[in-house]
């Protein structure tokens, strides 16, 4: 190596180092680098995981005798409640956030994710709603009607009482968080690959994450809709479950489990994605039948989505539907199976290494596919009328998430914490941790097949002894403590001093992140390779020795910039060096205003919650206005390789463009499922709306859709002028849209209001309202993105080419503009045809 | 315990599996969806001895080959075979061994829910306790709580629906659950066909006390049955007074038939000394536990209606625990 080599080499190691230094003392909490932000948001996780786990064994202390009074039914209804809905919210689906954001750049040869402060605003906001949710125990005050928290039991508010709104309100705030990550990961397998690496050449854990991102955005928003439906008949009595004034308490459960059972293989599917990271690894050949596994992986994230009446068999569906149903529940074991034996068949066809990830992974098999057969049982309705809502379910569900889920992590933390850290775990505690774990788990979970087969059901807080139930409870939590040792000296070796130090790839892997040297060095990867093979540590010759050596893209940060990759979809070739935003406590303040905003909604504080709601959209607009969409000081840069790229990119080009395609998807589900709501009110009146009733002013919402509409049409046209380079007539068609758009929204609200449709009284004009409402509220929204390109434009923010803003609001409008038009035709036009 | 008896009906037919012997003895029992004293709980676990026994199989097939596979040092397999068994394991046994499940699986639903009833029998969930009616011989309601009685050998069609919140109706002996949902009406058949005694409970969360909201079931010799019921559509009778009952309110929400208590908010008290339990479920139909249940009522069963009246005189008490213990 020439000296210049070597001086040019220290250079840029100073320049990446500066940039992308880690803040000491309190400005540490600014971080929104993926590897610091990725580590909290594991280790937050973790710790509910703890908390969620400690309320099990209270309430296992509690069920190990019958007729035990150490707890009342009031707490272990909140302590079960809480156990469920915290490992489900708080931990199974956060966590795969978490490592997502983790491990995914470096895996992608990424400095960044590309919105590394959205990372950081979704962690803080996981972080304040879930200190919430959970914490209200202590105050006696958690949610105590279940994970599933059914209507009217829990729309009841002499009943249930604050618990129940800490619950929707909580668990709605992280759900909004859950999005956004969801969103951050899918753009960052889009368009953050390294150059060369097609779609069909990404690691199989990035398929994993792109499916399970896809999934999320529309299995979430069900949920969000049907939070507010909920949270509207808890607050001001509208009466969306309500039987007696024409509501329906099962619309709830078809809206929640549309949610639910997706999100048993959203929580799935990410650990699954980490075995096929391992497994390659010990057997030490490439995953055989790549194509095989990935569109395995589609299927079950398609067949999710028609599931969920499996978990209504018993309320009495039609014959047919149950059918249906069935039918479909058995079809999803095809697709895991097909998953399950390319693990085994790589493993057959490779030299396998046996070490503790595979031995996790192994009891991971054994425990998941127990619970798979068991799924296959309580998946024939004769059979689950049997089953259902007893022990027998509680066994097969802890099979499939401890199997499916908790193991392959547990596998995951062995795998990856040298990577991490840079230390190894140890692998006689390892065992120790797996065996106790296992048996542990068996002990506690197997004898609860019989015990609910004998007919006990859940969510019992005691029972009556020599029903056959007591030796089997006793065993069980004998079980659930033997597995809660294994799971402390897990967080032993996690946490202990003096951990061996890892060498560099320790397990000698294939892919990219395992070029991770020193995890003190904050860079993530020393240069961008070009990538020509799905396991390129493998197949590319030298690879290590030449990132390192600042042979490949983004070698340096000459101008002082984070900065990462950007490139094409499909075909990964590289088309922009993208700026991430640095460090900022603009995101943790931002979560905190909202967070509080969504607290003070629990306590009925109206002013502080307006307050709060209007601080925190305002502290989202500073954030915004100072980080993103900046105008770089020249128009490209020397990406290295003798590549030159742009700085900046617009419209479906740039990353901003397909957040907000990706968010707004989700956000039509959410809207979709309300109109879902109203005909499904549809099927269940003879009349619907009821005849003799008010209806919306026809007159009225016509107008105030057009208005609407005409607001979109005058936003094309601003595009345009402004692609005509005419900043007055943008600023003109800006102002228009935002005075039409605000007298739809109007228009819209007056609709039902001058018509005298009052939501108490029935569900019909419930429905009127909340649909009226969401889309007036778009429409509010899309005003305030109308003001932000207006003063844009003023600012000389917006020009011709720097157009990112822009292009983002005329596509958020395009969405708006259909939610009015929905609107309208359901609201106006449906009730005239049916 | 009453009603059970050893062994199990559906077991013969799969007789002899391995593992199975050893739950033999311990799946008797008065709320056992493995020891069926009925047609449908008899066919669903027929269905679950077949299906764990196939689950058995596939299990140690899978995981064998899976522990092989991990273990196996020797030369690897080629490509070609590890597909060939993807395409196999994952994919096409699977797809046939379910496809037959299936159809043999939903040949029961027709099966379960269907039947000419004999009787019918509206049951009621409320918070937390059970309102049965039976339709006697001349169409009229006979009221009654917390006690299922049915005629084996007979199907009944019982109605179900719900007062309040969601409950559900699960007789783990008799047949699986069906929910009772506020706003609509379900329809169970039940062929009860073992003569004995069982326990039914709500299956679904449906509050603070759901733990005790449980039932008596009691299948008789369908003649037997007949005299019980007709002795049931008549009024109580009883010799001891009734006085201290009335006065104190009880009748504001019980009814006691022949007397002024005619209240419908609680369960109908006219033949409470013939019923096994006390509470939904709660107590043993004793009189210190009688006494015990009128004067707690909220102790003991956190989040019911019934108010605690342990303030009355304890001559009260007596009088109205007498009274109620002797209503035949």
């Amino acid at each position: 190596m020439s000296e210049d080599d070597t001086e040019r080499r220290r250079r840029q190691e100073a320049e990446l180092r500066r940039v992308w230094e880690i803040p000491r003392g309190w400005r540490y909490l600014s971080n929104c680098n993926n590897q610091v932000v990725g580590l909290w948001y594991t280790g937050t996780a973790f710790v509910f995981f703890l908390f969620a786990g400690v309320l099990a064994l209270i309430m296992r202390t509690q069920l190990a005798v019958p007729d035990n009074d150490l707890v009342s039914a009031g707490t272990y209804n909140q302590l079960y409640t809480l156990h469920g809905t915290m490992m489900m919210f708080l931990f199974a689906v956060p966590i795969f956030e978490a490592v997502a954001i983790l491990i995914l750049p470096q895996m992608l040869a990424a400095r960044d994710l590309p919105f590394p402060r959205l990372s950081a605003f979704g962690f803080w906001c996981f972080l304040i709603g879930g200190v919430f949710v959970g914490g209200s125990i202590f105050f006696d005050a958690a949610p105590d009607s279940g994970w599933f928290m059914y209507p009217p039991l829990a729309t009841d508010t002499t009943q249930t009482g604050i618990g129940a709104d800490i619950w929707l309100l909580g668990l709605s705030f992280i759900e909004v968080a859950s999005i956004a990550a969801a969103v951050e990961l899918i753009v960052g397998v889009l368009k953050c690959r390294p150059p060369g690496m097609r779609i069909h050449m990404m690691p199989l854990y990035c398929w994993y994450v792109l499916i399970v991102g896809g999934m999320i955005l529309f299995a979430f928003p069900p949920l969000i809709a049907g939070d507010i439906l909920f949270e509207m008949q808890r607050l001001f009595d509208w009466p969306f479950f309500d039987a007696a004034r024409g509501g329906d308490p099962v619309l709830w459960q078809h809206l929640f489990w549309i949610f639910g059972h997706p999100e048993v293989y959203i929580i799935f599917l990410p650990s699954i994605a980490l075995l096929a990271m391992i497994v390659p690894t010990f057997a030490q050949r490439p995953i055989l039948g790549y194509g095989w596994i990935v569109l395995a992986a589609v299927g079950t994230g398609f067949l999710s989505f028609g599931l969920w009446a499996h978990h209504m068999f018993t309320i009495g569906l039609p014959s047919l539907s149950i059918g249906f149903f069935s039918a479909a529940s058995e079809a999803v074991a095809i697709p895991t199976g097909v998953q399950i034996f390319v693990f085994v068949a790589t493993l057959l066809a490779g030299r396998v290494i046996f070490s503790i990830p595979m031995l996790f992974a192994t009891g991971a098999l054994a425990i998941f596919v127990f619970g798979g057969l068991t799924g296959v049982m309580v998946a024939l309705a004769p059979f689950d009328w049997q089953a259902h809502d007893s022990y027998f379910v509680v066994a097969h569900l802890h099979y499939t998430l401890i199997g499916g889920m908790f193991f392959p992590l547990i596998a995951g933390v062995y795998y990856f914490h040298p990577f991490v850290t840079g230390k190894m775990l140890s692998a006689r505690l390892g065992r120790w941790s797996f065996w106790l774990m296992f048996a542990g788990f068996n002990i506690a979970f197997l004898p609860m097949h019989i015990t609910g087969l004998r007919g006990m059901p859940r969510r019992v807080f005691t029972y009556p002894a020599d029903h056959g139930w007591d030796e089997l409870n006793l065993v069980s939590t004998f079980g659930a403590f033997t597995m809660a040792a294994g799971v402390v000296v897990l967080v032993w070796d996690v946490l202990r001093p003096g951990k061996e130090r890892a060498p560099r790839n320790p397990w000698n892997a294939g892919t990219l992140e395992w070029v991770a040297g020193d995890p003190s060095e904050p860079w993530g990867i020393r240069s961008v390779p070009p990538v020509t093979s799905r396991y390129p540590l493998w197949d590319q010759k030298n690879l290590m020795a030449d990132i390192d050596a600042g042979r490949f893209f983004l070698p340096g940060a000459p101008e002082g910039k984070r900065e990462t990759l950007v490139t094409g979809v499909l075909d990964a070739e590289p088309q922009q060096v993208l700026r991430v935003p640095g460090n900022s406590f603009k995101p943790m303040v931002a979560a905190v205003l909202i967070g509080g905003s969504f607290i003070a909604t629990t306590f009925h504080w109206w002013v502080a919650a307006a307050l709060s709601g209007a601080l925190g959209i305002a502290a989202i607009m500073v954030w915004l206005w100072t980080g993103t969409a900046r105008i770089p000081e020249k128009p490209e840069t020397d990406a290295g390789m003798g590549v030159t790229l742009p700085l900046y990119a617009s419209g479906s080009a740039s990353v901003g463009w397909w957040a907000m395609f990706i968010t707004m998807v989700g956000d039509g589900t959410a809207f979709l499922s309300l109109i879902f709501a109203y005909f499904y009110y549809w099927t269940i009146h003879p009349a619907f709306p009821p005849a003799g009733d008010p209806a919306p002013d026809t007159a009225l919402m016509v107008t105030g859709g057009m208005a609407a509409l005409a607001s979109w049409g005058l936003m094309l046209l601003a595009r345009r002028a402004n692609g005509a380079d005419r900043p007055q007539q943008v600023r003109a068609t800006l102002a228009g849209a935002a005075v039409l758009a605000l007298a739809g929204g109007a228009l819209l609200v007056l609709s039902p209001w001058q018509a005298g449709l009052a939501p108490t009284t029935h569900v019909y004009p419930a429905t009127v309202w909340v649909i009226v409402i969401w889309t007036a509220v778009h429409l509010a929204v899309g005003v305030l993105m109308q003001g932000y390109c207006l003063a844009g434009s003023l600012a000389g923010r917006l020009t011709a080419t720097h157009d990112i803003d822009l292009r983002n609001v005329v596509l958020y409008w395009h969405f708006a503009a259909l939610t009015a038009a929905t609107t309208l035709a359901v609201l106006a036009l449906a009730p005239l045809a049916m | 315990m009453r009603g059970s008896r050893p062994g199990f009906r559906a077991f013969p037919r799969t007789a002899g599996l391995a593992g199975a012997g050893m739950m033999l003895g311990a799946c008797s029992g008065t709320q056992s969806a493995l020891d069926p004293a009925g047609r449908e709980a008899g066919e669903v676990a027929t269905l679950f001895w077949v299906m764990l026994v196939g689950a058995a199989v596939i299990w140690l097939a899978v995981i064998g080959t899976a522990v092989f596979a991990s273990r196996w040092q020797g030369r690897p397999v080629s490509e070609r075979a590890g597909l060939r068994l993807v395409l196999w394991g994952g994919a096409i046994v699977p797809t046939l061994v379910l496809a037959a499940l299936l159809a043999y699986g939903l040949r029961l639903m027709p099966a379960l829910r269907a039947g000419e009833p004999a009787l019918t029998v509206e049951v009621t969930g409320e918070q937390y306790w059970w309102r049965v009616s039976y339709r006697g011989p001349d169409g009229a309601a006979i009221e009654s709580g917390n006690e299922l009685r049915l005629p084996a050998g007979h199907a009944a069609e019982i109605l179900l629906t719900s007062a309040d919140v969601i409950h559900s109706f699960w007789i783990p002996s008799l047949a699986g659950k069906l929910d009772m949902i506020p706003g609509r009406t379900n329809r169970l058949v039940l062929h009860p066909e073992r003569i004995g005694t069982y326990r039914g409970v709500c299956a679904e969360f449906c509050g603070r006390s759901h733990t005790f909201m449980a039932f008596t079931v009691i299948v008789m010799e369908p003649a037997a049955f007949e005299a019980w019921l007709a002795r049931q559509a008549a009024p109580a009778a009883t010799a001891a007074d009734e006085g201290a009952f009335l006065a104190n309110g009880c009748g504001g929400c019980h009814s006691v038939r022949g007397t002024p208590a005619t209240g419908t908010i609680g369960p109908d008290l006219t033949h409470l000394a013939d019923r096994a339990m006390l509470g939904a479920g709660l107590f043993a139909n004793t009189p210190e536990n009688l006494r015990r249940f009128v004067a707690e009522a909220e102790e003991v069963k956190p989040g019911s209606r019934m108010p605690s009246f342990g303030m009355l005189p304890p001559q009260d008490l007596d009088a109205i625990t007498a009274y109620l213990g002797s209503l035949r």
